[in-house]
């Protein structure tokens, strides 16, 4: 009878195919997906053009019909968190999608009005854009924004207000997924993390292994639930519901790695303007969960967002725990060996 | 030759790509048979979101006779498919139990609602109007012809189609009702 | 113009408007703009999430923009930033008027014309001189589509308008052009004192960033950065677009705040050409249909308004004097023949003046605040609700529940159980023991309502767009269509009437209403509804359009600005021929009016010659090769009429137009700078203060705009202007995450959990001056109502220095009401109803209140805690009678 141990190359984090942190080419192929599988897929979420409108909440409520809840995970209690505009308040069971509201203000200097001359103070730009009103002009999404995206100007302050919709990162090495006892969590051909609610035993392993915390379990009901980038949708050539109903494409869904290219784009751009703290979250694949499929681009730093700064994959040292837990075990066997050894003597 | 035993996802673990189990090996019947409600439906129809004027298109799902799914029309050219938290809501607005589906009677001084046929209720109003318009008719107002009652309103609002605002209109002026007012004022 | 030409535009300036949070979806073409560099500026009183994408909030206090734009306006004319050539060529700027003209400048807040006595205004002295225009009294009765259109541009109806000011005197209806008794006398060089420009300039001259900073409260250096990058942004390389809702028409001068973006927008040549003009943001689905066919008291469909009472009165003379006039209001008559067609058939002949008298006549104002105050003196017995919840909605619900209280009958069509069909269980005045149940003795008839995907049928968008829905499902239990119900409730009518003699039954027996009915509901054919509006001709075949009607009978039309959305007997309203297989302009989605044109008045897109501005804002100009406009969109002008064309002698409608008025609508063809007639409170937009303000207006001894409508009573009553008892500025707004009065969201999972609480927002600084805590509660007050809401303090919310003193502002949501899964007390409840004078729309975006930590007194000892206040603010009482009665005591 052959069995998982700490001794098989899988947990050994030695196999290439079976690694537990660091980038993997192909996280699809080395769950047992043939080569024909499609590429991996992720979401981009750009937070510099979010509007904060939610609508990525409620279009994911709708397709997944989850149920209603308060900021707590509580249905029969609406109430305000007092956390600017989120009433959502963080990812649960119930809300996949959570879009945080951050509100920042400093005040400026303003410069001395001038009078006279006007139009030749910075407001002349090249000609540089093509109007597009013709045909077999496409619509372009380049970057020349004047100034920091979600960043104003207010009379006499600067104003932040900034939003972002956080969603499951679908890791490359997903603890969830791998402590997951009865095989309810599995890698998709995406390359996506799904909870499959047939299997679930509601045994809440994965809840606590989430270094995000967005693997939750639904009160009633017991099971965990998180996003499933839309598994469903994804099988017939959908795109997540969110990403689709989302107004300023905040949200793109896509290839990861045509997403991660437009990232890099994207973030260039903004640093040539001089754009400070902006960057790329869940981005790197050689970060603590070796990249996420749901990566952001963010202004500020993660943990102002509420997201973790630095978060590592809770099974990474399973390698070594296994060891350790190989000895403990020697030694229980030991002591109870030894204790029973006593009684008969 | 595929066996029940195949199915046994240790098997598939110990035979298939996916040693560890936590792919391809898991995988639930029920996942292997998810179909997104988009693909089942009956029939796919084109409409414009209720909400605010921005005028999204939306495509509407339907199965059985029932919405099953109203999300973002990616053909038109104002929306491009997207929609915000109301339009991604519409299927809710829909289906959702707490909307009133029975015609409701409160009569003068109750205190309670009341049940009432739709059929009695349209021949009621009916009644009313006619009873009302005669009460409070005038030919004229000092000594000029107005040809009206000021004894019936309306105030519709502005989720109305054109063609209900035209009904709308050309009865209420023929029978005379001239405070026929909308959210358009408002 | 249309949302996605925003994406063309170099300038976006988003004033009265949270598109961001009201119109997300509308919104990416800001982004799309802002993405290809166009600089995005955002002016309100609150930093919302749209000043949060946007380059430039600029605060200010609510109820001061038309400050800020007359400053714009000087900044432009002071410095000699217009764009001359199209000022010159297009616009009224030339034109000289009349030497006994008196500015407000001249009479301190008052132009010349006005009678206090009856706070109106006689317009005789703001004429061109040397034509023959009289005052308008009595001649004028077409109107032109849209208030913001008389300027010039914007959005066509995009404030119901229409509104006949000087009742008993004049018939003028809407801000239309005037017609035009011979050419105005101009001077090209704009030099002549009196001539428009220079009239203009010193009407303008005493709004400088100082004065600005006085009223509204925004910094010299913020102001001239937003002049700059306006300025900056247009001419002939570049236009720059303003985006407005209801932010600038719920006001007491509202139409003023319109007319003033079109002025700006006029000088800066940004109208009629891609990325340019002023999109006007409408809130609901249909909100631009229900003005173009309207539900509106005084107007029939497309803009033709309603006969008022008048002795010998007929036809020709409903129409004479515009039939005579330039512009496509000429043609009068062709439209209001073909409506009366449409409407009684056979029974329309010459001989009975096509049933011209089946049209009930108006005597005075009959819009929606005034019928309200006659419900509350129990005169209007019967009352239909159609989708509309107004004890939520309208300024002052507790108003409208003292109306629906003294009904005999009331019809609620919806598809929630709103708080408007629940007034007499659970409205506030039945805990406050000002209602009682049992006393009420309206009888309510809750109809349930058929959903946008159960029927079929077209909206028409914020820009002019029908877009057919078609049903996909059939209405549950006895919802049905707004189509069904009315069409069996005039078909039970007619079957109960059949036989009648009464000659006051003949309007209703004459009545076409034969529409075919289909499903298991016998649901009337909204196609064949549509196709009437359209219109047929002679043959009975579908028109292509409104050329096509005639004033003899021959042609039958339900509303002339729709006609051609039948051509060729099909619906084009029902197009959808996807984005990717058209340009941008998307000429074959949807059907926008007139004639599928997708941006008004562009003839100006190109210069007099009718060549382009600019390659790059080349739009609709003049082929020489084929002798024709072109474009990518329809030319919004007679397609063979050289630039060069100059009409005959004694031509007449559109003919009579020169091949360089691109305002066709108009009747000199230009866009108006100074409108010398058409508007009830004024030739040029002047600052006034709000009817409630914490200040004294700084530009003039006049406080409030002279010619606003009052309408008062123990219901209504005005907080004085700077009031110690009411000392904050009150503004209310949408939220994303709600819709209107909230029928169509407060009672939705998803849509209640996201906003799950009514709230105000204040500043920290209010917060520490008044004792509020975050998230603790706080009670409003005003001399209306008093109102409990949780508090949001936040800087995004912030004092400004206005006149030497700090005045805050408090933001309030107004979604709020007793029903649904979120409930909450509503902010209208706080409002008072004071008008604009053209379109009687109310001051909803600013008003005056006090607030105080804690919840709100219980029953009756509510009444007494608003009853004190006013006693306090030396306000008459709000005590009423039996049932909520109460006399009106003064309307203006």
């Amino acid at each position: 009878m052959t069995t998982i141990s700490s001794a098989s190359t899988a947990f050994s984090g030695d196999d290439p195919r079976n690694r537990l942190f660091g980038p993997v080419p192909d996280v699809a192929g080395e769950r047992g997906y043939g080569e024909d599988h499609p590429p991996r897929v992720g979401f981009f979420t750009d937070t510099s053009v979010c509007i904060g409108c939610k609508a990525c909440e409620v279009a994911c409520k709708e397709w997944n019909t989850l149920p209603m809840d308060d900021a707590e995970g509580n249905r029969a209690q609406l109430g305000l968190t007092g956390a600017s505009y989120d009433n959502t308040g963080m990812l649960g069971a119930n809300s996949w999608r959570h879009v945080a509201f951050v509100e920042q203000s400093r005040a400026v200097d303003l410069p001395m009005p001038t009078v006279g001359a006007p139009g030749s103070a910075g407001g002349q730009r090249p000609l540089a854009d093509p109007p597009v009103v013709h045909p077999g002009v496409p619509a372009s999404s380049t970057t020349a924004e004047q100034s920091a995206p979600q960043q104003t100007t207010s009379g006499d302050r600067e104003i932040r207000w900034l939003m972002s919709s956080d969603v499951c990162k679908h890791c490359t090495h997903a603890a969830c997924l791998d402590v997951c006892p009865t095989g309810s969590l599995f890698r998709t051909e995406f390359g996506s993390v799904v909870v499959q609610e047939d299997i679930c035993n509601g045994c809440g392993y994965c809840v606590p292994a989430c270094p995000y915390g967005v693997i939750d379990q639904r009160q009633d009901d017991g099971r965990v639930f998180k996003c499933t980038l839309c598994y469903d949708r994804l099988t017939d050539g959908l795109q997540p519901a969110c990403a689709s109903a989302c107004p300023t494409e905040s949200i793109q869904f896509g290839d990861l790695d045509e997403l991660r290219a437009r990232a890099d784009a994207r973030l260039a751009a903004l640093q040539e303007k001089g754009v400070e703290g902006a960057r790329l979250y869940g981005h790197d694949e050689d970060d603590g969960v070796g990249g996420a499929g749901a990566f952001f681009l963010l202004l500020d730093e993660p943990e102002v967002y509420g997201l973790p700064p630095d978060p590592v994959v809770t099974t990474r040292d399973l390698p070594s725990m296994w060891r350790h837990v190989a000895a403990g075990a020697a030694l229980v066997v030991g002591v109870v060996a030894s204790a029973f050894a006593g009684r008969r003597r | 030759m595929k066996t029940w035993l195949d199915a046994w996802p240790v098997v598939r673990q110990l035979t298939g790509e996916d040693r560890s189990g936590r792919g391809d090996a898991v995988r639930s019947r029920r996942t292997d048979t998810l179909t997104p409600r988009t693909a089942t439906a009956d029939r796919v129809v084109q409409s414009v979101c209720p909400y605010c004027a921005v005028g999204c298109g939306q495509r509407v799902y339907v199965q059985d006779g029932e919405v099953t799914q109203i999300e973002g029309d990616p053909d038109s050219p104002i929306s491009r498919g997207r929609l915000c938290p109301k339009g991604a809501a519409s299927k809710n607005l829909v289906t959702n139990s707490t909307r009133e589906t029975r015609v409701r009677y409160r009569r003068p001084y109750g205190t309670e609602w009341e049940d009432l046929d739709l059929d009695t209720a349209m021949d009621m109003i009916a009644d009313r109007v006619i009873r009302t318009r005669r009460e409070t008719w005038q030919d004229e107002v000092d000594g000029k012809r107005v040809n009206r009652t000021m004894g019936i309103a309306s105030l519709g609002g502005a989720t109305l189609d054109n063609e209900e605002n035209y009904l709308m209109k050309k009865l209420y002026t023929a029978l005379g009702a001239v405070q026929v007012e909308n959210q358009a004022r408002i | 113009m249309p949302q996605q030409d925003l994406a063309n535009s170099d300038c976006i300036v988003i004033q009265g408007s949270n598109m961001a949070e009201a119109h997300p979806v509308g919104f990416q073409w800001v982004m799309e703009a802002k993405a290809r560099g166009a600089t995005v500026i955002h002016v309100d009183p609150r930093f919302t999430r749209t000043s949060a994408l946007a380059d430039v909030h600029v605060p200010l206090r609510a109820g001061s923009d038309i400050a800020l734009l007359g400053g714009l306006i000087n900044h432009v004319l002071s410095h000699g930033l217009e764009f001359r050539e199209y000022v010159t060529a297009y616009t009224n700027a030339a034109a000289i008027l009349r030497e006994d003209f008196r500015d407000t400048e001249d009479l301190d807040g008052l132009f010349s014309g006005y009678d206090p006595g009856k706070g109106q205004y006689d317009e005789t002295t703001w004429q061109y001189e040397g034509t023959s225009v009289t005052a308008a009294a009595g001649q004028r009765q077409a109107p032109k589509p849209g208030a913001s259109g008389s300027a010039g541009g914007g959005q066509p109806g995009s404030a119901p308008d229409a509104e006949e000011h000087s009742e008993g005197s004049s018939e003028q209806a809407g801000s239309g052009g005037m017609p035009v008794g011979g050419k105005p006398q101009r001077d090209e060089t704009l030099q002549h004192p009196r001539c428009v420009f220079q009239v203009l300039k010193r009407h303008y001259a005493r709004y400088t960033p100082e004065m600005v900073q006085e009223v509204c409260g925004i910094e010299p250096a913020v102001f001239l950065k937003v002049a700059d990058a306006l300025t900056s942004n247009s001419g002939r390389e570049r236009t720059s677009a303003f985006v407005y809702s209801v932010g600038w028409t719920q006001h007491t001068v509202g139409v003023q705040y319109i007319r003033a973006a079109s002025v700006l927008q006029a000088l800066l040549g940004n109208m009629g050409r891609p990325g340019g003009g002023i999109l006007a943001l409408r809130g609901h689905a249909s909100i631009q249909g229900s003005t173009d066919i309207p539900t509106l008291y005084n107007l029939l469909p497309g803009y033709i308004p309603m006969p008022h009472a008048r002795e010998d009165r007929d036809l020709d003379d409903f129409v004479a004097e515009a039939s005579g006039s330039v512009g496509y209001w000429g043609n009068m008559r062709k439209y209001a023949v073909s409506l009366l067609k449409a409407w009684w058939g056979e029974a329309a002949q010459p001989e009975n003046d096509f049933c011209f008298d089946h049209l009930p006549r108006l005597t005075g104002d009959h819009s929606n605040y005034t019928t309200i105050a006659e419900q509350i003196q129990g005169t209007v017995p019967g009352y239909f609700l159609v989708g509309e919840n107004p004890v939520v909605g309208n300024a002052n619900g507790k108003m409208s529940r003292l109306g629906l209280a003294n009904l005999e009958w009331l019809v609620v069509r919806d598809l929630q159980m709103i708080e408007s069909a629940t007034f007499w269980q659970n409205g506030p005045e039945i805990e406050t023991g000002e209602l009682v149940t049992e006393q009420i003795p309206t009888e309510v008839f809750f109809l349930p309502a058929a959903a946008h995907v159960e029927k079929d049928g077209s909206f028409t968008n914020t820009q002019r767009l029908l877009q057919w829905h078609s049903q996909a499902v059939e209405p549950p239990g006895d919802c049905r269509s707004d189509l069904w119900f009315y069409f069996h409730l005039g078909r039970t009518i007619r079957e109960k009437l059949a036989g009648s003699t009464d000659p006051r039954d003949r309007p209703v027996l004459e009545l076409t209403w034969d529409y075919p009915t289909h499903g298991p509901h016998d649901e009337p054919s909204a196609h064949a509804v549509l196709r009437e509006i359209s219109g047929t001709g002679p043959d009975g075949t579908a028109v292509s359009g409104y050329t096509e009607l005639a004033d003899d009978g021959s042609t039958s039309c339900g509303c002339w600005i729709y006609s051609g959305v039948f051509a060729d007997e099909v619906n084009q309203a029902n197009r959808k021929k996807p984005r990717t297989e058209q340009d941008l302009v998307a000429p074959e989605w949807g059907w926008a009016w007139p004639m599928n044109r997708r941006v008004l008045y562009n003839r100006a897109s190109a210069d007099p010659q009718g060549r382009p501005w600019s390659e790059r804002k080349k739009y609709v100009y003049w082929d020489e090769d084929t002798g024709k406009w072109t474009g990518p969109d329809v030319p919004d002008f007679q397609a063979t009429k050289r630039p060069d064309h100059v009409p005959d002698e004694g031509a007449t409608a559109e003919d009579a137009l020169s091949g360089t008025d691109p305002f066709i609508m108009q009747g000199d063809g230009k866009a108006w700078l100074f409108v010398p007639a058409g508007l009830a409170d004024g030739p040029m937009p002047t600052h006034y203060e709000p009817a409630e303000s914490p200040v004294p207006n700084p530009l003039y001894e006049r406080q409030a705009n002279p010619a606003r409508k009052e309408l008062r009573g123990a219901w209504n009553r005005a907080n004085p202007a700077m009031s110690e008892v009411f000392p904050f500025v009150v503004t209310t707004y949408r939220l994303t995450e709600h819709h209107t009065a909230g029928g169509m969201s407060r009672t939705l999972e998803y849509l209640a959990e996201l906003q799950p609480e009514f709230f105000c927002e204040v500043s920290p600084q209010l917060a520490a001056e008044r004792g509020l805590e975050h998230m603790g509660w706080a009670t409003l007050v005003s001399a209306r109502n008093a109102i409990e809401a949780r508090v949001l303090v936040t800087e995004r919310m912030r004092p400004l220095r206005i006149a030497g003193r700090e005045v805050h502002q408090i933001g309030i949501p107004y979604h709020w009401g007793q029903n649904g899964i979120t409930t909450g007390d509503s902010a209208n409840e706080l409002l008072g109803v004071v008008m604009d004078p053209n379109v009687h729309i109310q001051e909803s975006k600013v008003a005056t209140c006090d607030i105080r930590p804690g919840r709100r007194p219980r029953g009756p000892a509510l009444v007494e805690f608003v009853e004190e206040h006013r006693r306090r603010a030396g306000v008459a009482s709000g005590r009423l009678g039996p049932n909520g009665r109460a006399p009106i005591e003064e309307r203006s």
